[in-house]
């Protein structure tokens, strides 16, 4: 056996060696990308969204918009108060009413309710909303975000869970009927 | 005296590091650099060592978790011993890093040193800017209160507004559907593990070509790079004239970060550290969140930026941004290297400094934002209702109690988002004041649905009354004439 033949043995040795490798990095590769993506497929799959009680109508008064709170359906134990969301609830009149999303439709923030003048400001970036969630000035390009609710023996439920921000579909699909102020 | 003589050989014939370190010590530099203005690197260098042991003192106590990062910050300001002092360091640390970093980036762009053959150190350079800002901006989030909390929102919506991937990269970003624990766990993992990783990897790259390629020589008004000539040009300029690194040059480097980390420390005394703030608990919603001191130019700019024109500015902005330093070695690898001879390199750090520090200084007045509480507690100035009628002094309540004062001053008091009030009636007529307050426009919310037809009269005859004594009010002339008012113009 010559020389050369030793070493070309050993390179293709080597070259089978780098393959195996790779092989076997592909097969590590996999887990670990579903591991980093698991919050993007469980939100595919299952969804994060589910029915929430915000509680009994009578703690909405007809006319009024009400700072409400829910715990969020998917916490885990070390989230604190992080779990805790706020929404504000508008009823219009009797069984119809509006949820808005605390988040202001620009850029997240906790828009406030201001009962004498009837508007939600925003304290980030100065947006103004209607008290029928319609965009009246400032940077937002739209209305506040809306979850859609249903009423069972005397409780208001919300469709929550996740937060919602303004490149979501969801979020924009969730508006509802539009009702006038 | 021999005994550490034959250490240190025992040591050297195993590690071999003497001889590369004696010529790192001794390798000659262009005279002119030995100068005050080549120290930037090295105290940036010496800010993010400080940064790296501070780090890990704090991570000692700190727990990465969003029901307990909050209280642990509270025990390190108050009860752990000089805990305050650590967080203090840490936070006035990572101010200067970032200040140094961008004093370091200008100087070296003024003087041309990304040119031929340093182009890749200025690109790993831009790297290192991008992941200086990514721990500042990552940092802020560990300083888990208000601001930390509501800074992912916007995080979250501005990665929101990618096309077609943006609600997944929300997912990704936040770990989950909304900011909660997974969302700290993972700011942690990028702030201790994968920025400073890569952080280590572009500092030793950035100084290893520093070596090999040698400091950029002082710009001489008038000589020229040229791809071919420019090695033998160097070479000359550090072997005939040059002086050797140790100590010519390196005993200001050794001053002037001893010069840095003293001031940190007298900011950390002084000042003591950041925060945190408020609980980051998202059902308070009292609270108007800022970003730290270097987002604030872009907390400025989110609120200036036109509806229409902030996500395609928002997105492709920072990419074109990096692109052109990306890009400047390429384009500019050749030429003139003296700032003197460089008018609009000068010019455009001029723009950019002055651009930054407008936004900077406008956001930390937030004159767009609304005064939340200006209408409880900031009064009618008493000028403004002494010796009115009662239906004036009723518009003024109509003034505080609609929440008028939130975004319009008087007498320098009150919001600043729509204009000052105070000679509003020399400038709209009782008829436009109406249709402004009915209406809105121009930025301003329409209160038609919000004021009885009772309410608007008092409160635009009182926004009639603000006028100087001694200027009259602005009236239409013509509706004057139509409807047969007999009175003489002023003029």
């Amino acid at each position: 056996m010559s020389t050369e033949n030793k070493i070309s043995r050993r390179t293709a040795l080597m070259k089978l060696g780098v393959f195996l490798n790779g092989v076997v990095g592909v097969f590590l590769a996999v887990p670990i990308v579903c591991y980093l993506l698991s919050p993007v497929a469980r939100e595919k799959k299952v969804g994060y969204e589910s029915w929430l009680s915000l509680g009994g109508l009578e703690q909405f008064p007809t006319g009024q918009t009400r700072l409400a709170t829910y715990r969020n359906p998917q916490v885990n134990d070390w989230d604190g108060e992080t779990g805790n969301i706020a929404c504000w609830v508008r009823r219009v009149d009797g069984q119809t009413f509006q949820v808005f999303a605390i988040n202001c439709a620009h850029l997240g923030c906790p828009v406030r309710w201001f009962p004498q003048s009837n508007l939600f400001m925003c304290p980030c970036h100065g947006g103004a909303y209607y008290q029928d969630g319609s965009r009246a000035s400032g940077p937002p390009e739209r209305g506040l975000f809306q979850h859609r609710y249903k009423i069972e023996n005397g409780r208001l439920l919300i469709k929550a869970g996740e937060m919602p921000t303004p490149g979501q579909p969801a979020a924009n699909k969730a508006g509802g009927k539009p009702t006038c102020a | 005296m021999r005994l550490i003589q034959k250490v240190g050989d025992w040591f050297d014939l195993r590690l071999q590091l003497g001889t590369p370190i004696r010529e790192t010590a001794a390798h000659p530099v262009p005279r002119e650099t030995a100068s005050w203005f080549y120290v930037f690197g090295s105290a940036a260098l010496m800010c993010f060592v400080l940064q790296l042991v501070t780090g890990i003192l704090l991570a000692l106590i700190y727990v990465p978790s969003a029901g307990e990062a909050w209280n642990s910050l509270q025990a390190l300001n108050h009860d752990v011993a000089l805990g305050w002092f650590i967080r203090a360091l840490h936070g006035w640390g990572s101010n200067f890093m970032v200040a140094i970093v961008l004093i370091h980036m200008v100087q070296v762009f003024l003087f041309g040193a990304y040119k031929f053959p340093r182009e890749l150190t200025w690109i790993v350079g831009v790297f290192l800017l991008l992941v200086t800002l990514g721990m500042a901006f990552t940092g802020q989030v560990l300083r888990f209160d208000q601001d930390a909390y509501w800074g992912l929102g916007i995080g979250a919506s501005i990665a929101s507004r990618v096309p077609v991937i943006g609600p997944w990269a929300v997912n990704l970003m936040l770990g989950g559907p909304i900011i909660a624990g997974a969302t700290l766990s993972r700011f942690f993992a990028l702030h201790v593990f994968v920025v400073p990783g890569l952080l280590i990897a572009f500092v030793g790259l950035h100084l290893l070509m520093v070596l090999k390629l040698g400091i950029n020589e002082w710009p001489m008004p008038g000589r020229i790079v040229r791809r071919s000539t420019y090695m033998q040009e160097y070479h000359e300029l550090t072997h005939k004239q040059g002086v050797p690194f140790v100590p010519h040059a390196v005993w200001r480097d050794i001053f002037f970060s001893g010069f840095i980390l003293l001031a940190i420390a007298v900011c950390a005394v002084h000042f003591g550290p950041f925060g945190p703030g408020g609980e980051p608990d998202p059902t308070i919603i009292q609270t108007a969140p800022r970003p730290d001191f270097f987002f604030l130019w872009l907390y400025a700019l989110l609120s200036f930026l036109p509806p229409a024109a902030e996500t395609p500015i928002l997105l492709l902005g920072p990419a074109i941004g990096i692109l052109v330093l990306l890009a400047l070695p390429f384009v500019a690898g050749e030429g003139e290297k003296s700032w003197k001879r460089r008018p609009i390199a000068v010019l455009t750090i001029l723009i950019i400094a002055v651009a930054l520090g407008t936004l900077t200084e406008l956001a930390e007045h937030t004159p767009w934002s609304p005064i939340m509480d200006a209408w409880s507690s900031e009064p009618i100035p008493p000028q403004y209702v002494h010796g009115r009628t009662a239906l004036e002094r009723e518009g003024a309540l109509v003034f505080q109690a609609k929440q008028c004062h939130n975004c319009h001053s008087l007498n320098g008091q009150g919001g600043q988002r729509g204009p000052a009030l105070d000679t509003v009636a020399l400038r709209l007529t009782e008829d436009q004041l109406i249709r402004q307050v009915i209406q809105g426009g121009g930025n301003m919310p329409a209160y038609g649905k919000n004021l009885s037809p009772a309410e608007t009269t008092a409160l635009v005859a009182f926004l009639e009354t603000l006028h100087p004594a001694n200027q009259k009010p602005a009236r239409n002339a013509s509706q004057a004439v139509v409807l047969g008012e007999s009175e003489v113009p002023p003029w």
